[in-house]
This record gives C-alpha cells, sequence and structure tokens, in this order.
C-alpha cells in the first residue's frame, strides 16, 4: 500500500498540468498565443511522478516542452499563462514565451529551445549543490531526441565520474518531431545508453505517476547519500503532435490508440480510488477547485498587459555593484 | 610594483580571488595538479585549493561551460577555461545561447556570473586549429562582456573584475603576451571592464588595437617619433563595453585613426569599431580610417605564410604613413 496522500498528492499534480495545457490549447485556438508551442498533454505522469519526489527546495532543469514541468514544481499559474501569451506580467516578462517558460524562484533553473542543452547545465547545478553542501538534487528532463546530442555523453560522463547528484529524466514520447525513436537509436531503450557510463538505469511505464515516482524516490535517495547520478527513462507519449500545426498523422493508428488508452489522469486516478486515497467525490472536488485556479489563471492573463516596447531593452545585463 | 610576467600576473588574480571568495572555482581541461593548464596559467593553484576547486574536466567544451552556467545561476562564482581559442566553437551553444541570453530571456529572474578564459592568437606555428583570433563572434553576442588584455599590468586587475561581474564574461588572453613582463601593481585592485587605457600619448594619428598588436603599434610609435610623427596608441582592454568615449577623444584630438588586430579581416572588431568612429567623429576626421588586419584566410602553419598572416610593424608602418598623407 502507498502512503494515502502521496496518491491524492500524484493525482493533483497530474490534473493540474492537464487542466493547465488544456487551458492553453483553448487559448491558442482563440489566437492569443504568439508564435509556437510544444504541449504537454499526455506526459503529465513524467513531470507529477518526479517532482512529487523531490523536495521543495530541489531544483529541475527543463525543456522546449516545459510547461509540464514548471506548473508540477509548483510555479505560479498565472504567471505561466501570462508568459505563454506574451503579458509583461508573465515569469520572464514577455522575453521567453513556451520554450523558456521559467520560475526561478520555486527552483525552475530554465526552459531551454535548444535541444540537449538543458543537460550541461544540470551538470553545474548539481556540482554547485554538491560543493556548497546543500543537499539538494537537480532533476533534468529530455527527450528520448535529446538523447542523441553530444552533450548528453559529456553531461552523463561527468555526472558519473564526480557522483553528482542529478537525476536524468527520459521522457521517451517515441517520436522527435516526426522521426521515430526507432529509426535514430540502435538500442531497444534509451536507458541502456547509461550502462555505458555506469549510471544506475531504469524504464518505468510514463503513463503512471505511481511508477515514476517509485523510481524517482530511489533516484532522489540515491543523490542525497552522494552516491551520484541515476537515468530513469519514462515510456510515455504526446497527446497532441509535436507542436503547434503538427497533426502527428505520421503515427499509425493502432499505436495511438493504444497509449492514447493510457491516459495518464485516469490511471493515477483509478490507482488512488483502488487504494482508497480518493473517492469520486473527492477527486471531483479536486478537479473543481483546480479548473477554478486555472480559470483565474486565465482571466488574469487575458487583462494583463503586453510589456511596453522599449522593455526591449531591459535586463540584458546585470548591473555591477 | 613587482616586475612579473603576464602569466604570473593572471595567476595571481585568480589566487587572491579564490582566497578572498569561496565561491570562486576553476574548471577545465589539465587545469589541475598534473599540468596547470596547457599555459601554465593555473601552475600551483590545485596544491594550494584542492583538486574539487581547481578542477579537471573531461575534453567535453560545451559542458564545461554549460557546468559553468549551471554552478553560476546556483551561487558559485566559476571560471571556465577552454584550452585553444578555436575550441569554443564546440561551446558555442552554452556561450551564446545559454550563458549570453538566460537573463534577458527569463526576465531578469537570474543573472550568469561566470568568466571563460581562453586563449587566441597565431605566432607558434601551430596552424589552423589553434591559433585564430574570434573575438568578434563575441562582441557580436549581447548579453556577454568581452576582455582583452595585453599587458601584464592590466590582465590582474581584469581578471578579478570579470570575475567580481555578475554577467558572463569572455576572458581572452593571447600565446604570446603570456611571458610579457611589466611592473604590476601589489595588492587588491580591480580594474573596470570598460576603461580603455592610453598606452602611450600622441598628436598626429591614434593607433587602436588589441593584444600583440598594441605590443607591436608601441614599438612602430617608438620609432615614427624619431621622424618627428606622434602617434597615439589606444588598448582597449575590453570590448564589451567598449570605451568609445576615449576612442572618440583621441580621434578628436589626432583627426587619424588606424585600427590594427589579428583577426581576419572582414566583420572583424576593427570593421565594428570604424563603423563608430564614423557614426560618431566623422567631421573631425582629416583622412578615412585604416585597418590592418590578417587576410580572411584560415592561419597557415609555415613561418613563411603565417608570418605573412599576421600583421607585422611594416604593415602598421605603412598604414599610419598613408593616413599621414
Ligand atoms: C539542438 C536542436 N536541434 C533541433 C531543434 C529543433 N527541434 C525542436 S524539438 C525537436 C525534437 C525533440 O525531440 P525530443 O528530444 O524527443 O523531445 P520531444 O519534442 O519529443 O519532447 C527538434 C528537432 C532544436 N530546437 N534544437
Amino acid at each position: 500500500m502507498t502512503d494515502k496522500s502521496i496518491l491524492v498528492d500524484l493525482y493533483t499534480r497530474t490534473l493540474k498540468i492537464r487542466l493547465f495545457e488544456e487551458k492553453v490549447w483553448e487559448l491558442f485556438g482563440q489566437n492569443l498565443v504568439p508564435g509556437t508551442l510544444h504541449l504537454y498533454l499526455g506526459q503529465e505522469a513524467v513531470a507529477a511522478g518526479v517532482t512529487a519526489a523531490l523536495s521543495q527546495s530541489d531544483l529541475i532543469q527543463s525543456t522546449h516542452r516545459g510547461h509540464g514541468h514548471v506548473i508540477a514544481k509548483g510555479a505560479d499559474m498565472s504567471a505561466a499563462l501570462a508568459e505563454l501569451l506574451g503579458k509583461r506580467t508573465g515569469s520572464c516578462k514577455g522575453k521567453g514565451g513556451s520554450m523558456h517558460i521559467t520560475q526561478f524562484d520555486v527552483g525552475v533553473l530554465g526552459a531551454t529551445g535548444v535541444v540537449a542543452s538543458g543537460l550541461p547545465i544540470a551538470v553545474g547545478a548539481a556540482l554547485s549543490c554538491q560543493m556548497r553542501k546543500t543537499n539538494q538534487v537537480v532533476a533534468c528532463f529530455f527527450g528520448d531526441g535529446a538523447s542523441n546530442n553530444g552533450t548528453f555523453g559529456e553531461s552523463l560522463n561527468m555526472s558519473a565520474i564526480w557522483r553528482l547528484p542529478v537525476i536524468w529524466v527520459v521522457e521517451n514520447n517515441l517520436y522527435a518531431m516526426g522521426t521515430p525513436i526507432k529509426l535514430m537509436c540502435p538500442s531497444l531503450t534509451i536507458a541502456q545508453r547509461a550502462d555505458g557510463y555506469c549510471i544506475p538505469n531504469v524504464v518505468v511505464d510514463g503513463m503512471n505517476a505511481l511508477a515514476v515516482y517509485e523510481a524517482a524516490v530511489v533516484a532522489v535517495d540515491r543523490a542525497r547519500r552522494g552516491e551520484g547520478p541515476t537515468l530513469i527513462e519514462c515510456q510515455t507519449y504526446r497527446m497532441k503532435g509535436h507542436s503547434r500545426f503538427d497533426a502527428a498523422k505520421y503515427r499509425p493508428k493502432e499505436e495511438a490508440d493504444y497509449w492514447l488508452s493510457k491516459d495518464a489522469v485516469e490511471t493515477i486516478k483509478k490507482i488512488a480510488v483502488e487504494q482508497a486515497a480518493l473517492s469520486e467525490k473527492e477527486a471531483d472536488k479536486i478537479r473543481k477547485t483546480l479548473q477554478k485556479e486555472v480559470d483565474a489563471a486565465a482571466e488574469f492573463a487575458i487583462k494583463s498587459e503586453q510589456p511596453q516596447p522599449d522593455e526591449v531593452f531591459d535586463d540584458v545585463y546585470a548591473e555591477v555593484s | 610594483m613587482t616586475e612579473m610576467t603576464y602569466r604570473d600576473a593572471l595567476r595571481a588574480g585568480l589566487r587572491e580571488e579564490m582566497l578572498r571568495d569561496n565561491r570562486v572555482f576553476l574548471l577545465g581541461e589539465d587545469i589541475g595538479r598534473n599540468w596547470g593548464g596547457a599555459f601554465s596559467v593555473t601552475k600551483g593553484l590545485a596544491e594550494e585549493f584542492g583538486d574539487d576547486r581547481v578542477r579537471d574536466t573531461p575534453i567535453s567544451e560545451n559542458t564545461i561551460v554549460g557546468a559553468a552556467v549551471g554552478a553560476a545561476i546556483t551561487g558559485l562564482l566559476p571560471v571556465a577555461e577552454i584550452m585553444f581559442g578555436d575550441l569554443i566553437a564546440l561551446a558555442m551553444d552554452q556561450v551564446c545561447n545559454q550563458a549570453a541570453k538566460m537573463r534577458y530571456m527569463f526576465g531578469g529572474q537570474t543573472s550568469v556570473p561566470l568568466v571563460v578564459r581562453t586563449v587566441f592568437g597565431g605566432g607558434k606555428n601551430i596552424a589552423s586549429h589553434h591559433s585564430q583570433s574570434l573575438e568578434a563572434w563575441f562582441m557580436h553576442t549581447p548579453g556577454l562582456k568581452v576582455a582583452v588584455p595585453a599587458f601584464a599590468s592590466d590582465v590582474k586587475g581584469l581578471i578579478k573584475a570579470a570575475i567580481r561581474d555578475p554577467n558572463p564574461v569572455m576572458f581572452f588572453e593571447h600565446k604570446l603576451v603570456y611571458d610579457k613582463k611589466e611592473e604590476v601593481p601589489d595588492g587588491d585592485y580591480v580594474i573596470p571592464l570598460g576603461e580603455a587605457k592610453v598606452r602611450r600619448e600622441g598628436t598626429d594619428v591614434t593607433v587602436w588595437g588589441t593584444f600583440m598588436m598594441v605590443h607591436k603599434a608601441l614599438a612602430v610609435a617608438q620609432e615614427l617619433a624619431k621622424e618627428g610623427i606622434s602617434v597615439e596608441v589606444i588598448d582597449p582592454r575590453t570590448l564589451v563595453p567598449l570605451d568609445k568615449k576615449t576612442l572618440i577623444d583621441s580621434v578628436k584630438k589626432t583627426g587619424r585613426l588606424v585600427l590594427v588586430t589579428e583577426e581576419t579581416k572582414t566583420g572583424a572588431t576593427t570593421a565594428e569599431v570604424a563603423a563608430v568612429v564614423q557614426e560618431e567623429a566623422f567631421d573631425w576626421l582629416d583622412a578615412p580610417i585604416k585597418r590592418v588586419n590578417a587576410p580572411d584566410t584560415p592561419v597557415p602553419f609555415a613561418p613563411s605564410l603565417e608570418n605573412r598572416f599576421i600583421p607585422d610593424e611594416k604593415r602598421i608602418t605603412e598604414a599610419i604613413r598613408e593616413v599621414l598623407k
């Protein structure tokens, strides 16, 4: 039996991302979101499971598909939505948008538009935690596609030789844009690649927040004990296409049907209900509360102003004290 | 004041900052106790501060700089070393996409107080992969500061300023200046980034240049003085921020300008500086601005070729005579 409060927590985190992303999709449909978008819909269990295993002071490094990571880590939904709408009240004052959505004061060290460029930064953050003896852990999210970039090898290697408190979280959603993983990776799993760096690794069901959480707890404990990095490959699937106008036609119907039936929100809700951590009524109440929060955040974001044109000059350099 | 080499002054600056603030640490390839850096800049520091704070890394340039970024945004003051400047091409993502943009892209939520040290320049017959001068790449990237100290008397104060600066600072050295000796002020002092130095005063023509070219320009100025030609030599010391005022004031005084760096000519920092002077001091110019640079070729190997590649005293002298015509 799993601790009941954890199941409620996992359900809440998973659902919160889902409702946030559905709202983003809705706002996008109303043409309120400039630029492009990489939705996290479908992959919610990964961010929920990993962040639930972290404490508040722990750190995460995110990707171009970062909405779910930052929301799960506790980012302010109003500031996050305002950022996606390019408003000055956004967490990055309208300078970052979807691909750079970040809130430092809840432990998000950045989302990046350059695939795989977050891994070296996670190495440095984990090194800093180790050198400053803060007992913090850094979780670094990246995709299956990112694991083909050179920084993957460089960063795993450095994290292993220095036994850094970092958790490498691969979100294997089977595609990098339209390229299927099996054409780009000779091994059956991404996790196997970590063997070459002597990094303990595991493959988990990335549609099941509890499974992700349990793997992450092991990894976090190992990191905090000073035993170094772990790689967790979460096998998951995106509900939508890669980005703004991608209908994901390249995905075979049987494959999509199979994965989309493994709904992340329904999966964790079912487990929580079965283990008597949650009643249908309580689940419904949580949903209503979260929906209200999301609606209020959207209202705030829509009402906010765009930055003044001359704010283009702000924040290039920090003042020398 | 103590006479010492550029290398020793630089090491003294690094050492003093490591003593002053235990958040400062060094990372790079072969910088630790077995070697002390390819140019011996960090020799002895690992013995004094330990292998954690003078940290040997694998040969992973992009991740060396990225790790410095991650450490910088979480409370440390990293100084990353890239063994040869040409190899910074491998770290361009972390330098130009991450370090330079993070503060801006995240709306001022963080700053990135890191220093990337590397060495540029030819003169050692080691050809195209170990000899370039790439300052302009970084001058063209908003969010970075760029230091180009050419003298022992400057390098210590500038490395201290770079380490204390809350922004990413690209700190460029030159292979041939490491052994140059000068009187260096003792004790703790900082030379602010963005202040040029008039290395020699003159009234007939201004020569602005970097690294070895300042040394060569000074030698030329001394020769030409015998003919009664008075050359003012300006060493910018940093390219970002660029001290426009010292340069413009000098041009207003002399009315003539020669720009000289070891970079290949097209798109070099000299092109930017010429444009600045054209915008801000055109009316004071008595002759067209003259640029002296390397030709637009990769750096060659053979001594005869490399000597033709790197601007020499003769070319600088010719340029000066031309603008004085
Ligand atoms: C270094 C780099 N190359 C290419 C791109 C363009 N691009 C953006 S997302 C993407 C696919 C990434 O796939 P993956 O890492 O699996 O993440 P996912 O989108 O599946 O979450 C590509 C090629 C980029 N942003 N950065």
